[in-house]
């Protein structure tokens, strides 16, 4: 069966996501070491420690995101969370950052090495850099890639891939992108976040709801209308008389039925977005995803999985997947 | 589960109407003071946005409801007289306590727009975090709280659930969610 | 300090880019990388002009290398990278898949484009074989500081984005296509209508973006007209000055005048003012308050 790899950004989102049936639970540490460093979130060493025990009795994996670029100077921040990982006893560490996979490689030789989205590996000779240099084990593959694509970077590769299936969509290569810092100050690189909370504004003018991120405006939503997050790439812009999403509509990706090519193209796990969501989400994702795996490894047809309704602009794409999407 | 969130019956609504303030805000305030006592890492996961003032706005209900974590208040107020405060949700009742439950997702109650937020967003952020991981439960809450009545109150609000369409009570079980 | 000229990251005629870079070899700038950096389907366009204009800069004194694309994906794209090896000039990396067609131990080049974010990275990269690394732009002048002094003890010099718009964000979709309602296959080079990108505002009017095919771009022009002893104090070795369509080679000798003393950053901020496109500059990422913003008086974003 293919591996489901589900979020968690809580010790009681990744008890959900093990019970709905999560193979893997992936989460961080409640800093700027992780790539959903947003308030309320995340784990001490300590319910790290006590997740893994807890996924562990039943039977699932624990991968602990440790996927920032250190801060120059501040390395060691990112070296203790390795070292908290691997004493919390994960299963692997996802990373994005050369220096830190050079370090966990020398340091931490044990501890199985994932290669994040972040990293933005997105060909074969990146992704053979990457093992061969720092003996990565498995690579989240940036979601600029069609199946096409992904079946052939497999054919060329030794380590396993995983692919994301359902959540947010990053139109960027991924780890490349400083957009949000541009308007912010704060950026998924340096802080973990992308479009922080702390910069949005909703403001109620006249008949619309306008969303601001650092002073720019994203999108104005007539009442009433669905109100996605004001995420900069899926915003609302102007462009020499034109007016419209210029870079993505406010979708989300749902790859449920995709995941039987996705298999043939030699994929090894599925990955859920959402470590910022809750543990409603993850309960309702999670189960209907573990259906779906269920149903391609017993070569059932796959299920509709009915979570629109969960998804920003509670509208759902097949994003790169799909050539046409470029 | 894409049915529409309850409003509250309207002769409930009524009903809460001539409620005299300091009873409803001393009640209220013994039940936040208890669960913040028993849940000490939902402080901790609000962090600094404890000393935050959230203005809970149930739109289904005659008045407006003052949180503030760091001293473990929660006072009623007039809406004609809302207090000063650092953010704003407003929804309807049900949406809060579907939310509380861990029965709806908070962003999706954003999304559809049953939730608007105003102010502060990462203080709203923390807040809904640090209540999503303390799986609070208001039903058990109230039970404990009521010391000898808990047995019949628990019954009476398992039937207040199901004649409200309101989420009283964690959910735990994946069942809840079918 | 002195002057680095960044690949040209538009799509442009053939003659106007022989042109450009006649000029740029009349420029007292040191040292220039060139290539095709956005979209692989514009390089058979104009590569014959690159053989020209690595001649021409040589021979005027100036060191050359060649960029890698920023996003490899296709076969073509590969074997594109690949055959970079083959001229004989250093490969500037601006996607680290280039790495793996680099022996062991020959020089490289690192471009902006290359997450460069700590010491550790900085010194794998050298040991790797980088001779010269152009930090990302989105960088705090605290981590450029540390980073150069890295460089520093390692014998490699260290170079900061100088001016230009930002890159911001590299894709598969293409974002001038996709405002032509054409699919990335058949686009029909519509990015050549725009020679600087094209403009994207908000809702109210805002300037902010500035879509290049696959590349987004920022819409104001960072400089660090304002920056220069800051970051001489921090070590810094170059400024990187990412081509423009307009006035470029006046550039080139306004911020050699301001490396030289000639000049004032306010007085260089106000000569660059009426040429950069659009009019906006920004220096945010050095200092905060976000990328956007600009240190000096004037226009600051976000209105």
């Amino acid at each position: 069966m293919m591996e489901l790899v589900c979020p968690a950004g809580t010790p009681a989102a990744l008890r959900a996501a093990v019970e709905a049936g999560a193979h893997a639970v992936y989460c961080g540490f409640a800093d700027e070491t992780n790539a959903r460093n947003f308030p309320g979130l995340n784990f001490t060493p300590e319910d790290m420690a006590e997740a893994v025990t807890f996924a562990h009795a039943r039977g699932a994996k624990v991968l602990v995101a440790i996927n920032t670029f250190p801060r120059a100077g501040a390395e060691p921040l990112w070296h203790r969370a390795l070292a908290n990982a691997e004493a919390a006893g994960a299963d692997a560490v996802i990373l994005a950052d050369i220096g830190l996979l050079a370090h966990a490689a020398d340091r931490h030789p044990a501890l199985r090495r994932h290669l994040s989205v972040q990293a933005a590996a997105a060909n074969p000779d990146a992704i053979n850099l990457y093992a061969s240099a720092f003996g990565v084990r498995r690579v989240v593959l940036p979601r600029v890639l069609t199946v096409q694509e992904i079946a052939a970077i497999n054919r060329e590769i030794d380590v396993e891939t995983e692919v994301f299936v359902f959540g947010g969509l990053c139109v960027m290569a991924e780890g490349r992108c400083s957009l949000s810092s541009y308007a912010t100050g704060k950026s998924p690189n340096m802080n973990g976040v992308c479009s922080p909370a702390s910069h949005v504004a909703y403001a109620e003018e006249g008949r619309d709801l306008a969303a601001r991120l650092g002073g720019f405006t994203i999108h104005r939503t007539p009442k009433g209308a669905p109100a996605p997050y004001p995420t900069l790439c899926k915003g609302c812009f102007t462009s020499d008389g034109q007016t419209g999403h210029i870079f993505e509509d406010p979708v989300s990706l749902d790859a449920t039925q995709l995941i039987p090519e996705l298999a043939k193209a030699g994929v090894s796990a599925l990955k859920i977005e959402g470590r910022q969501r809750s543990r409603a989400y993850v309960a309702q994702v999670v189960r209907a995803f573990r259906a779906a795996v269920e149903a391609q490894a017993a070569g059932r047809p796959m299920p509709e999985t009915m979570l629109a309704r969960l998804t920003e602009g509670q509208k759902a794409t097949t994003g790169a997947y799909a050539k046409t999407w470029r | 589960m894409t049915a529409p969130l309850p409003r509250l019956p309207r002769p409930l609504r009524l009903a809460a109407l001539p409620l005299p303030l300091p009873p409803l805000s001393l009640f209220l305030g013994a039940v936040t003071r208890r669960m913040v006592k028993s849940h000490p890492e939902m402080t901790r996961r609000l962090g600094d946005y404890g000393g935050h003032r959230f203005l809970i706005d149930p739109l289904d209900l005659p008045w407006l409801l003052l949180l503030h974590p760091a001293d473990a208040a929660m006072t009623a107020h007039r809406r004609a007289r809302p207090p000063a405060h650092d953010a704003r949700i407003a929804g309807p009742l049900s949406a809060f306590l579907a939310m509380m439950h861990g029965a709806e997702d908070g962003d999706a109650l954003f999304f559809s727009r049953d939730l608007t937020v105003e102010g502060d967003t990462a203080a709203v952020l923390a807040l809904r975090n640090a209540i999503d991981d303390a799986e609070l439960d208001l039903a058990e809450e109230l039970a404990t709280l009521s010391g000898p009545l808990a047995t019949p109150l628990r019954g009476l609000l398992t039937g207040a659930e199901r004649a409200t369409g309101l989420t009283l009570h964690r959910m735990t079980r994946l069942d809840d969610f079918a | 300090m002195d002057l680095t000229v960044g690949p040209n990251f538009f799509f442009w005629e053939a003659e106007t880019i022989r042109a450009f870079y006649r000029d740029l070899a009349a420029s007292p700038v040191a040292r220039v990388s060139l290539g095709e950096l956005v979209c692989s389907k514009r390089l058979p366009f104009w590569r014959d002009e690159i053989p020209a204009a690595v001649e021409a800069l040589q021979t005027a004194g100036k060191e050359v290398a060649l960029t890698s694309l920023a996003l490899v994906t296709l076969k073509r794209e590969r074997k594109l990278t690949a055959d970079l090896m083959d001229l004989d000039l250093p490969v500037e990396v601006n996607d680290l898949s280039a790495l793996i067609h680099i022996p062991e131990g020959q020089a490289f080049w690192v471009g902006p484009l290359v997450n460069v974010y700590n010491e550790g990275t900085l010194r794998w990269l050298i040991r790797r074989g980088a001779r010269r690394i152009c930090l990302p732009p989105e960088l705090t002048l605290d981590s450029v500081a540390v980073l150069a002094q890295a460089g520093r003890d390692e014998g490699v010099p260290v170079e900061v984005w100088g001016h230009g718009r930002l890159p911001l964000a590299i894709s598969a979709r293409c974002y001038h296509a996709r405002l032509h309602d054409r699919a990335k296959d058949s686009c029909q080079f519509v990015c050549g209508e725009d020679p600087d990108g094209r403009d994207v505002g908000t809702l109210d009017g805002q300037r902010f973006l500035t879509v290049n095919g696959v590349q987004t771009l920022s819409q104001s022009t960072a400089s660090m007209a304002l920056k220069v002893e800051d970051l001489q104090g921090a070590g810094v070795s170059a400024l990187r000055l990412s081509p423009q369509s307009r006035d470029f080679a006046a550039i080139c000798g306004a911020y050699a005048d301001r490396l030289s003393g000639k000049i004032s950053g306010a007085d260089l901020a106000a000569m660059l003012r009426p040429m950069v496109p659009g009019g906006t500059l920004s220096d945010g990422f050095l200092s905060g308050p976000a990328g956007a913003a600009w240190s000096g008086e004037g226009t600051a974003a976000p209105r």
